[in-house]
């Protein structure tokens, strides 16, 4: 069967997720971006909605399952409300969903319940290299078996909350293939930057270097013990919520050209009148439906194992990423000079729309 | 209710059929028929008819059953009677677009009594495309003076109040399928036209009325036949009507003007019926370009190779990765449009929306397609610039995409068209 409306369930999370975005994160985005800072009551109201306790089963501390398709419903509405705010809330994620989709068990037991036990805690995961043709198939940081131990080396770089991270996940390539380490903190060789990574966009989320300098852990911290993992279910898991995410950025973008261009005044009209906005606004509903249509299709393969599942995760990251861009170029060309004063919303959503090819990895469902 | 992508077990079924009969019935005269404008593809007229009988079919007009009224059984299916059209369409376009076109049964005639006709006029119309001969009916809305602007025709319909007959007189251009449905030709059954016409031209678009017109009427006359750019299989005739003279009962909808314009809103209701079926013959013709372009692309041994950052792809690559996000974007959104009318949803957004997508997709993946295959592309040997040249037309008719970003775009701004022109 085709359907496409979300069940009761998923429309209580997103509604309640939808309050969050606009009532608690769009009036704070800007202030966070300016200052740097995202407020710890804004973190911990999010993680209390509990979107990653949801995909966790009761074992494990949590009470749900994971369902690729509630999650990308659910990522959407909050980065709806601000990129920042929702990477930061589901940090915690990047370590926790890869354990529980390819964990071992002894790992699943050690971790799960501690991190959705309690309050946000920074958990995080360090995946994004800095080469302009970085590709996740193909890791320079590197893995290596030596008696009984991996030894890690290389950098990473844009690992959020990295500074007071108690463990984080650490990709690297293991004789050509990627997989996961488990780190925990203070593990010799493992170094972080003292100063926070700076970008064109999402300056009030934390982010560090992390450099390796022969870390050594024992073999059993492998994700999915020594037999390893599925590295594909992961990087398709990134790749959804990415594309998720992106949607959620674009219709931020697209609401608030949308209610000033029925606002601003132009040659005795609402701009809103003229087809040059309207134009560019039904192009944009349209290409953020089309990428959203896209996204949950892709989840929902996931979630059914479709053969396809993976190639269709690349295609709806890829096109989402692209949409981003344009949608949110469109939001400052609507608010025309005023979109480009940082007072008003649209030129951060711009600065976030362009961030995605890069930020793969920060977001996972 | 849910998410879910899995595809209804009749969609599945019919699609073998579907791919048999593209293949066999259409692609393998493709070209004789571009090249033969204005012969009918009579082998492939009758066998689609005899197929549809033999399945019980009504044409593609959505089957109350399907639609749930009729769902008595035991298992509660949930209606799917739109998506098995637009899947229809869809794997029929990829076959050939022109030739989709020669389908018989009512068409946007059909679809125009469908949607502003009463539940007797549906009976009393519609019956004939079950009978043993292949029937077709038309749709005449366009005038030399009024395409997108369709309040604007001059057609008149005029009350004989002595004989109860309406008298109509204007000039129909563009009407797809009209010399199949009016010229009585002996393989054929009887069709008809349905024709818009304003019953009170001051009312504007309330007084707009359809009204249907039995083939061999006197009065109406098939002025030429048009020569297009593409589907030429697929007759679009100029008709003109001077003094035709119909019975009372062939008024689609109210036969006064009241205040509300019922009579436009059945126009519209219309569109929102079929724009997304446009839209699905538009991805139809799509992928088989793309299909048609990974074949040559695998022949000579170029793989694309999903997965890795664009920054690593070739052009080629990404061009055909762009092109697959475009049609698998686009033959979603139709889904959902189709799925919401099968729900009886209010669609009129979605419908439009996927018909902007869609048109837009079509255009760009063909044109492409004959770009990257260079003389392969251009040359009449292969069909990708038949393709190309059917394809364009998906951008234009039952709204161009200008009109359905109008369209769009006054309902995200809850503008009136008077706001929005
Ligand atoms: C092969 C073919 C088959 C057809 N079949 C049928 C049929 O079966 N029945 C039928 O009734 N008609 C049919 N049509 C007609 C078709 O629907 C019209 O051609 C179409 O609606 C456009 O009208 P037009 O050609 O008069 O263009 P115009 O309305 O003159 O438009 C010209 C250009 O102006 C743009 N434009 C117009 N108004 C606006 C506006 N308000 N804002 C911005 N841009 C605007 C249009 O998008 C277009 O780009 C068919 C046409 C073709 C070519």
């Amino acid at each position: 069967m085709y359907s496409f409306e979300p069940n009761e369930e998923q429309q209580m999370l997103m509604d309640a997720v939808g309050k969050y975005a606009e009532n608690d994160l769009r009036p704070a985005a800007h202030d966070a971006e300016e200052s740097h800072a995202l407020p710890k009551k804004l973190v911990n109201k999010g993680w209390e909605l509990g979107l990653l306790q949801a995909s966790i089963p009761e074992s494990y501390g949590g009470f749900g399952e994971r369902s690729a398709v509630t999650g990308v419903l659910a990522l959407e509405e909050m980065a709806f409300g601000d990129l920042a705010a929702t990477l930061a809330v589901q940090t915690p994620s990047l370590f926790a969903t890869p354990i529980l989709l390819a964990g071992s068990e002894e790992q699943k037991q050690e971790y799960l319940p501690k991190i959705v036990g309690g309050e946000w805690s920074p958990y995080t995961a360090a995946f994004i290299e800095f080469s302009f043709d970085f590709d996740p198939h193909a890791l320079k940081t590197t893995a290596t078996l030596n008696d009984g131990e991996y030894v890690l080396n290389g950098e990473k770089v844009f690992v959020p909350f990295a500074k007071d991270a108690e463990a984080m996940i650490i990709y690297a390539n293991l004789n050509g293939v990627t997989q996961g380490f488990i780190v925990p903190a203070n593990t010799a060789g493992l170094k972080i930057s003292d100063e926070r990574e700076k970008l064109m966009g999402l300056n009030a989320l934390p982010m560090y270097r992390v450099n390796l300098d022969d870390v050594k852990i024992p073999a059993s911290n492998r994700l999915g013990g020594a037999s390893g993992h599925d590295f594909d279910l992961i990087l398709s898991s990134m790749r959804i919520a990415s594309a998720a995410v992106a949607v959620g950025v674009a219709n931020s973008s697209f609401e608030y050209a949308k209610n000033y261009a029925k606002e601003r005044d132009a040659f005795g009209m609402k701009i809103a009148q003229k087809q040059a906005i309207a134009f560019m606004l039904a192009e944009m509903r349209t290409e953020i439906e089309a990428m959203r249509l896209l996204t949950w299709e892709a989840a929902w393969k996931l979630d059914n194992h479709k053969e396809d599942a993976c190639v269709e995760a690349y295609l709806a990251f890829t096109g989402s990423v692209d949409m981003a861009m344009m949608v949110t170029d469109r939001g400052v060309q609507i608010y025309g000079g005023h979109g480009y004063i940082r007072e008003n919303p649209v030129e951060l959503l711009m600065r976030n729309g362009r961030g995605f090819p890069m930020l793969l990895g920060l977001a996972i469902v | 209710m849910t998410i879910e992508f899995e595809t209804p077990k009749p969609i599945l079924n019919q699609q073998v059929m579907l791919k048999t009969v593209a293949e066999n019935m259409m692609r393998s005269v493709s070209r004789e028929f571009d090249e033969n404008e204005h012969s009918i593809p009579w082998d492939y007229v009758e066998f689609m008819h005899s197929a549809m009988r033999a399945m019980g079919g009504n044409g593609l007009a959505p089957r109350e059953s399907e639609n749930g009224k009729e769902s008595s059984g035991k298992e509660k299916h949930p209606p799917i009677g739109y998506q098995l059209i637009a899947t229809q369409i869809e794997a029929l376009s990829w076959g050939d677009l022109g030739m989709y076109h020669c389908l018989p049964g009512g068409g946007l005639g059909a679809a125009a009594v469908y949607s502003a006709g009463s539940v007797e006029q549906r009976q009393k119309f519609l019956a004939r495309f079950n009978e043993e001969k292949p029937t077709f009916a038309a749709m005449c809305m366009t005038e030399p003076g009024a395409g997108s602007d369709t309040s604007s025709i001059l057609t008149r319909a005029v009350l004989d109040e002595k004989t109860n007959e309406w008298i109509i007189n204007g000039e129909k251009i563009f009407v797809t399928g009209g010399d199949k449905s009016f010229t009585e030709y002996e393989k054929l059954g009887k069709g008809f036209i349905v024709v818009w016409a304003s019953i009170d031209l001051i009312a504007g678009r309330a007084g707009m009325r359809a009204f249907v017109i039995e083939s061999g009427t006197a009065g109406v006359k098939i002025n030429k036949l048009e020569k297009k750019m593409g589907i030429r299989v697929s007759d679009t005739a100029a008709i003109s009507l001077v003094d035709v003279r119909i019975p009372f009962e062939n008024v689609l909808g109210s036969p006064t003007v009241e205040k509300t314009n019922t009579g436009f809103k059945g126009a519209m209701a219309t569109f929102d019926a079929t724009r997304p079926l446009v839209a699905a013959s538009g991805i139809g013709v799509a992928r088989a370009a793309l299909e048609f372009l990974k074949e040559k692309l695998n022949e000579n041994g170029i793989q694309i190779r999903y997965g890795l950052p664009r920054q690593k792809l070739s052009n080629i690559e990404r061009e055909v990765i762009d092109m697959d996000i475009m049609l698998k974007s686009a033959w979603l959104m139709v889904l959902k449009a189709v799925w919401m009318a099968d729900n009886k949803k209010p669609n009129a957004i979605e419908a439009s929306m996927c018909k902007i997508k869609a048109g837009d997709v079509s255009t760009k993946i063909t044109q492409k397609v004959v770009e990257i295959l260079g003389p392969l592309g251009y040359s009449r040997e292969f069909l990708a610039e038949k393709w190309f040249r059917d394809a364009k037309i998906t951008d234009i008719y039952e709204g161009t995409g200008q009109i359905n970003r109008l369209v769009v775009a006054r309902q995200i701004l809850g503008y009136s068209g008077k706001e929005l022109r």
